[in-house]
This record gives C-alpha cells, structure tokens and sequence, in this order.
C-alpha cells in the first residue's frame, strides 16, 4: 500500500463526496473550515478555461446526482410521500451519514429505512407513512434480487412434523405495517399507466392525484409478504397468525414452536386453527416459499 | 489479420451492450449480435430476472464482461466479496477476457461510484498493475483495462496518461480495452492531440475497442454515452484499427438510448473500417445533457 497514493486518493474522495451548496455548486469551504479553492488548488490543476475548483466541482455534482439518481430510482413511494423538497433533504443526510459502502449501486438504500427510523424528524409530520413506504421499497429491491431455492416438493411438505425446521424462500420479505402502504405504491404506479400521456397537464394531474392519495392515507395495521414469481415482485397480505408463524420459521424455529408462537394470543377455536394451518401451507406449497433447510458443510456448487 | 497474445478476439466483430430497455426486442426478434457486452456488475445478484435473462442470453450470444467498481487502481486492497462473485459469474457467462478501468473509485470502504482519474506517477503505475496481476490470477482470465474520460489533473503526475497508461500494462502484463471516445473527450478536457495518444498505444495489447457518444459543455466535454459517435471519434477508431487490425469492437449507448435498431445501425458503422477502412461521415451532434456515463451501471 502506498501512502502517497492512497492519501491523495482520501483527499480527492472527501472533496468529491462532500455535500453540495443547495444552488449544487462546490461549497466554499469544507468540513475542516478550510477554503476548498486552496485545498483544490494543492492537488488539482487549473486549465485555461476552468479552476483547479471547478474541475472538482465537475467531480463532486456528478457524484450526487448520480447517486440522487439512484435513491430517486428506488424510493419514488418516499419521494411521493415527502414531497420532492423533504425528499431531497432527506437523501442529502442519508447520503452524507451512510456514504456507499457496496461496490454495487443496488445497495444504496440498504440502511436507509433503520436510518430513517433514527432521524424521524427529518420525515416528520408523515414520519411513520415514509419509514413503512421505504421498508416496502426496500423489500421490493431485496425481493427482486434474492436468490430463488428448490421448494419443497408437495410429498416432502406431507412428510414434515412438529421437530421439522424449514427455510422460508430467501425472496419472501415479512413486514409489519402500520399504514396499507402496499396500496398506496400501486396505486402510484397505476396513476402513472393512467396518465403515460406525457403532457404537462397529464403530470400535474398526476402529481396531483399521488398528493391526494398521500394525504388520504389512513393508519391501518397490515401484514405483508413482499415476494416473487415469475420474476415479478408481489405484495400479499398475511393474517396476523400466518405472519408470526412464517417470521418464526424465517428464525429457525422448528414447525412445533412456530406453530405455537402464530396462534399463543389467537382465539380461534381448535377447530379453525386446524383449517387456517391447512389453507396457509396449502398457499405456501403453491408460492414455493418453504424450502429445506440447507444442510451443514456442503456448500452450493455451480 | 493474425491474432496477437491480447487480441485474440478477431473475429468477435462489432457488439452492443445488453441493455433493460432491449431485452423485449432481442427475445421476440432475436437479431444476428455478433457479441453482447454486460456490465458485470449489474449480475452480481443472487437471483431474479437479471440472472434469467442473462441465461436466455447466453443460450444464443456471445458475452463479454466489463467492469465498473473494480477499481483497479485504488492503494489500497481490492475487494476480495467483489472479484469472487465476479468470478462466479465469469463462470456463467463464459466471457474470454474481462474489462475495467483504469482508475479508482473508493478509499476506506466507501464507494464514489465514479471512475476517478489516477494521477499518473510511476509509484501509481505500480500499484494498479500489482491490482492487475492479483484479479488476473484469482480470475484466471485476461483482463484488459480501459482509458477513462478525465475531467481534472493532478499537479503530482509524473507523465502522460499514454505513457502511464504503457507503463501500467507493461508492468502488469494485461490487455487493453481502448476507448477512442475517451481519448477524444479527454484529449479536448486536457488540450492533446489524440493522435498523439494513440500513436503511442501499444497495438499489440488492445484487445477491444469502445466506440461512444458524448455531451459537450461550454468550458468541457462529459463523456455522457447518449449520443451516436461524432465524426472525429471515428477518425480515431479507423486509426485504432490501422494500426491494431480487426479488434472486438463494442458501442456504448447507455442513457436516452434509442431502439434496439438504431443503437445497432450505429454500431455496425464500425464494420466500414473494421475490415475496408473507409472513411466515415458521421454527423457530429452536440448536447448538453446529465450525467457522464457510467457505462450502463443500473441501466
Ligand atoms: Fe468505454
């Protein structure tokens, strides 16, 4: 490793990758109160047609649009909820708080829903409606990306017992939600095929239209699973039983034990749980979402 | 034209990338691509539609791997996450050589996600070709490195970016993928001539070539890749292949990018001088638009 190398690759990183004025120009001074035209100038030079400043600013604009970009890519439900104002300082301080940390630009929303857990005043008074919006989006992403493993074959699934510990299907993502936003996010992209017209007054009615559902929404607790078929991402909503007994078996809990954390506050009868198990494992079977466990030491070959 | 020990991918002919909004035409119309470039890093995912249509690819086309977040010539180590899923999928696609840039990207774990200029000094030119050496062992396949678009200098560089560029590739022992837009771009940024640049590339080591679009500002020029080659730019490419012969030669359209057929109408220009070396008349076009490309990261 080189120092010499690798300081200058510090100092050039930290002038590319600090925030921009709100106009997006290079900030006269950076964090450590110093004039960034001298810090460029020491590194950086001038031509005849721009500073040693504005070659760096090239560096730094490009540098948050693109990944500006990116999180707009990702979280248009969040940007919907926010407005495009809130939206833009939220990701300025997420971006700036949790720089990139993958060398692939699909993770950059990785820690954004814990980080907005952390910093509610940044979403507020819609804190609770953007964090579900952006646990949703961030499923999805996961959901669209994650590996797909053989599921269990219906004789296989007759054969499991109480000891049994299954694998939900690593695209299966389980969330807990206390706004519908699942409705909310398609009824956006609805709007949009509404109004695939491009005109002006085709955007502005369904921005309009977007502002309005965002404001209509109501707290209602819902259970989600965000998974995939054929490709294609999917919402369904689950009962509250189904949810804890398949967030059970995501932790590794045996059949038996997950069965009884799904149904310890329930107050079906006997009867009607038996049913409900059936129907769930039946949909299950159906969507492949139990697979077997994997078995220790033999890893997968490709 | 006889192969010579990088460029042995004569007869790869003219490709485009593979590209989100062409998927559709390529499975309904399938056309003849004589090759597909994919930004690996774009399939470094564990499952879903990225890796299936890959898959459905390969069953009828060749595909070559270029990088994006290498970062060949970062000080410090590679990531090692990185080049074993990258070689997972160099298994999959089957790709002869493997590209990336020549440049760096990430300090201390955290990634800019861009293709920063390297500063052009020899201890540099140490360093990213011992990076070469390493992803080249652990991939076990060719890598060629490609000249980037730079909009800034350093004051410590030592030498030109062709003669860092002759430094590095000697020192590591690696390919070329040389991108003759880029030398144009740069060379306009920085005040050469790009024949200069090119004249001094050892031909015996390119073994691919870009060919691209770009966005012209007032005070410089961003190598955006959302346009058709202007007509300088194919004056070098006609050069590139006087002097390297017939080479694997790829567009990159990666934003406004057009219909399947007029991306690869422009693509096949190339075909003019890949084998006849005739002269081009290309219309030059001049925008300004967003961002410079990262050649088709996320697209
Ligand atoms: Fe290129």
């Amino acid at each position: 490793m080189s120092t010499n190398l690798l300081d200058l690759q510090r100092r050039m990183a930290s002038a590319v990758m600090q925030p921009l004025t709100r106009s997006l120009t290079t900030r006269r001074l950076g964090d450590d109160g110093q004039s960034n035209t001298r810090a460029a100038e020491q590194f950086l030079k001038p031509n005849s047609r721009l500073t040693a400043l504005e070659r760096l600013q090239i560096y730094n604009q490009q540098y948050w649009y693109r990944l500006f970009g990116c999180m707009e890519e990702d979280f248009p439900g969040v940007q919907a909820v926010l407005g495009r104002a809130a939206f833009e300082r939220l990701m300025r301080a997420y971006l700036e708080a949790c720089p990139s940390a993958s060398y692939s630009l699909h993770n950059l929303g990785a820690r954004l829903p814990e980080w907005m857990r952390t910093h509610p005043k940044l979403t507020a008074p819609r804190t609770r409606l953007a964090l579900d919006m952006a646990r949703l989006e961030w499923a999805h992403i996961e959901a669209f990306n994650a590996a797909e493993l053989p599921a269990f074959t219906p004789q296989a699934m007759a054969a499991l017992h109480a000891d049994t510990r299954v694998r939900v299907q690593p695209h299966v993502r389980l969330l807990q939600l206390a706004y519908p936003v699942d409705e909310l996010l398609l009824h956006m992209g609805n709007d949009a095929d509404d109004h695939c017209a491009t005109s002006n007054s085709a955007a502005a009615a369904r921005k309009s239209h977007s502002v309005r559902r965002v404001a209509n929404q109501r707290p209602q607790r819902i259970h989600l699973a965000v998974h995939r078929q054929q490709f294609q991402v999917y919402y369904k909503r689950l009962v509250a039983e189904e949810f804890v007994l398949l967030t059970a078996l995501h932790h590794g809990e045996s059949l038996g034990a997950a069965l009884e954390a799904a149904f310890a506050k329930s107050r079906l009868s006997e009867p009607r749980r038996a049913a409900q198990v059936q129907a769930v494992f039946q949909t299950w079977m159906k969507l492949g979402w139990l697979c077997p466990q994997e078995k220790k030491n033999s890893r997968s070959k490709r | 034209m006889p192969a010579n020990r990088f460029n042995g991918f004569t007869d790869y002919g003219v490709g485009i990338g593979l590209r989100v909004p062409h998927y559709q035409h390529i499975f309904d119309k399938k056309p003849v691509v004589d090759w597909f470039e994919i930004i690996s890093e774009n399939y470094l995912v564990d499952g879903g539609r990225p890796l299936h249509v890959l898959d459905q690819i390969l069953e009828r086309y060749r595909v070559v791997q270029h990088g994006v977040a290498l970062y060949l010539g970062s000080a410090q180590p590679l990531n090692r996450e990185h080049l074993r899923k990258l070689k997972q999928l160099v298994r999959r696609t089957g790709t002869r050589w493997l590209s990336d840039h020549l440049c760096w990207g990430s300090v201390d774990g955290r990634y800019t996600h861009d293709l920063l200029p390297m500063p052009y000094t020899l201890e540099a030119a140490r360093i990213t070709a011992q990076n070469i050496r390493q992803a080249q062992d652990f991939l076990e396949i060719p890598i060629a490195v490609e000249n980037v678009s730079s909009y800034a200098e350093y004051h410590v560089s030592e030498m030109t970016e062709w003669e860092f560029l002759n430094e590095v590739v000697e020192r590591a022992d690696c390919g070329i993928l040389l991108d003759v837009n880029n030398i144009y771009v740069s060379s306009r940024n920085h005040s050469f001539d790009p024949f200069d640049y090119l004249n001094s590339v050892p031909a015996e080591r390119v073994a691919q070539i870009h060919i691209a679009g770009h966005s012209k500002f007032e005070k410089y020029i961003l190598d955006t890749h959302d346009h058709p080659v202007i007509d300088p730019v194919w004056k070098l490419y006609a050069r590139a292949i006087a002097r390297c012969g017939p080479t694997a030669t790829l567009l990159e359209w990666d934003d406004n990018i057009p219909s399947f057929e007029e991306v690869h109408r422009e693509a096949l220009k190339a075909n003019r001088y890949l084998y006849a070396g005739q002269t081009a008349s290309a219309t030059p076009q001049l925008h300004a638009t967003k961002q410079p490309a990262l050649a088709g990261a996320r697209r």
